[in-house]
């Protein structure tokens, strides 16, 4: 795993049914691009988050693929829409093969 | 022209991505964003309601906020053409997103096109362009 | 001949729109209202009054630091969070172990550095002094991420609150020191701290807009090295660049000038962690 990664997620703990809601997700990772070199003029090899997905209650919300063009520390907002109470399951795969994982709560009133 | 600008840029880009895209050196089995041609396959690109929103000018390369928005799209790609590896991400809705829509940050090594690519329900493809001039620093650049 | 006047006109033109800082009011979380401009403390004889360097950022930049989940440096934050609660050290104590929570640290950071036992002591001096007397744990290397993720945390308990820093006292020599330096020109381009942040804030060096060099925001989230940034490491990369050999982080010339250049920002809001180009 790479050292010290950190997930951080917004969501509210409430919406009424149908409700549009905004998700924020920020992630610490050095997202290594594989395209700078080590003080001997070696490449560093790239070493990033490659995919992130976001689902509620199994049911996907959104699935992304990054490149090694996406920021270190990778920020995501979108919007989801929720049918009833459940848990939304974060979760950001590393090259690395280590998986990250994140649940929130949400009731739906 | 939007519409030449945007083909030749895409049309241009595959040649160009063909000659220099480096070999991975990571699994494999990694998904990737890979090139314009690879997801729209051919197919002819049009323009439409699809909203990218970009700084015109970026203080810093490393860290450039961006927004894209495409309804009723199943998937919208994102390339800086000016990069090494020019995709950025590939975002596919799920039934639960309230919206075709994501905002992120990305790494833009100088001042260049981003292109976002949206695949729509009925399997066309809308992109739209935007130019985004990043700026050296101070002294130390 | 007349394209050098176009020329000389339009760099004079683009200047003039970028002069000073722009108009905004910084908010944060939209409920925590900041002073980024007030009137200059009566020790300053450069200007009449003082700007957060947030004035003059770019929107894109500026929003980052509105939002605390927008904020990247939260996540460091949140870091130390874990760590102030982690054992470490020979002692078998964690920060938590004396100190109930980071809270009681509100309003530390504002009166930052000042003179303890005689010696002018920073924040980070201040850490790996309780880390090896309390805890028996290994100090912490300056601008690490361990450090100024923990100067973060408290930093943060003080936001909101003006810079206060004492320059009497005890602390008036350590001030003279570092007022002594802001002034000196170092390097084979001979530039002082003054040159660029008190005379030609507002300007562009090159695509940068210059602010008035404000430490009231460190550690700062830097996009441009994408982690939290030191006071040190920030004196140290200027006066590298102007092709001076620079002091050492940590070193108490540093010290000097963090305290100086505190008491500029004295009045100004604590925006720990801020976000900078």
């Amino acid at each position: 795993m790479a050292k010290g990664v950190k997930p951080r997620v917004k969501v509210p703990k409430s919406a009424s049914a149908g409700e549009i809601i905004t998700i924020k997700t920020l992630i610490s990772h050095q997202m290594e691009s594989g395209q700078r070199k080590d003080k001997e003029g070696n490449v560093i090899p790239r070493s990033i988050i490659h995919r992130f997905t976001c689902e509620f209650n199994g049911q996907s919300i959104i699935d992304i693929i990054l490149a090694p063009a996406i920021s270190t520390n990778p920020y995501f907002q979108f919007e989801a829409v929720v049918p009833e109470t459940g848990e939304f399951k974060f979760t950001w795969y590393d090259d690395d093969g280590s998986v990250y994982e994140e649940i929130k709560s949400i009731s739906v009133i | 022209m939007k519409l030449t600008r945007r083909q030749t840029v895409i049309a241009g880009l595959s040649v160009v991505g063909v000659a220099t895209l480096p070999l991975p050196s990571f699994a494999a089995n990694v998904p990737l964003v890979g090139l314009p041609d690879e997801f729209t396959r051919g197919a002819s690109v049009g323009s439409g309601n699809i909203i990218l929103n970009t700084p015109e000018i970026a203080e810093n390369g490393n860290t450039v906020p961006i927004h894209v928005s495409a309804p009723g799209a199943v998937e919208i790609r994102i390339y800086a053409m000016g990069n090494p590896v020019p995709g950025v991400a590939a975002v596919t809705f799920g039934p639960l997103a309230a919206a075709q829509s994501a905002s992120t940050r990305v790494r833009l090594a100088g001042t260049q096109d981003v292109v976002a690519i949206a695949k729509m329900q009925d399997g066309n493809f809308i992109s739209t362009i935007n130019q985004v001039k990043v700026t050296i620093g101070g002294c130390g650049g | 001949m007349r394209v050098a006047i176009v020329a000389t006109i339009v760099c004079f033109v683009s200047s003039l729109v970028l002069a000073g800082p722009d108009d905004d009011n910084l908010t944060i979380n939209g409920e925590l209202e900041m002073i980024t401009e007030t009137v200059a403390p009566t020790h300053l004889e450069g200007f009449d009054v003082i700007y957060s360097g947030w004035r003059f950022r770019t929107d894109e930049t500026q929003s980052l630091q509105i939002d605390d989940f927008d904020n990247p440096a939260m996540i460091f934050v949140d870091k130390a969070i874990d760590l102030f609660n982690t054992v470490d050290g020979t002692e078998g104590k964690a920060c938590v172990s004396c100190h109930e929570g980071p809270e009681q640290f509100v309003g530390l950071s504002a009166s930052m550095p000042k003179v303890i036992d005689g010696k002018l002591t920073v924040m980070e001096d201040l850490i790996n002094s309780h880390r090896a007397e309390v805890m028996g744990a290994e100090a912490w290397k300056w601008s690490g991420e361990d450090m100024q993720s923990m100067i973060a945390l408290i930093g943060l308990q003080s936001r909101g609150m003006p810079v206060n820093v004492a320059i009497d006292g005890e602390a008036a020599p350590f001030w003279e020191q570092g007022k002594e330096m802001y002034y000196t020109r170092y390097g084979q381009l001979e530039l002082s701290c003054a040159n660029c942040h008190e005379q030609n804030y507002g300007n562009m060096i090159r695509a940068d807009h210059l602010s008035q060099g404000h430490t009231n925001g460190f550690p700062t989230y830097r996009l441009k090295q994408a982690k939290l940034i030191s006071r040190h490491n920030r004196f140290r990369g200027c006066i590298r660049d102007t092709r001076a050999e620079t002091f050492a982080e940590g070193s108490d010339e540093f010290r000097a000038l963090e305290l100086y250049v505190a008491s500029r920002s004295n009045g100004l809001s604590v925006e720990t962690p801020a976000v900078r180009q």
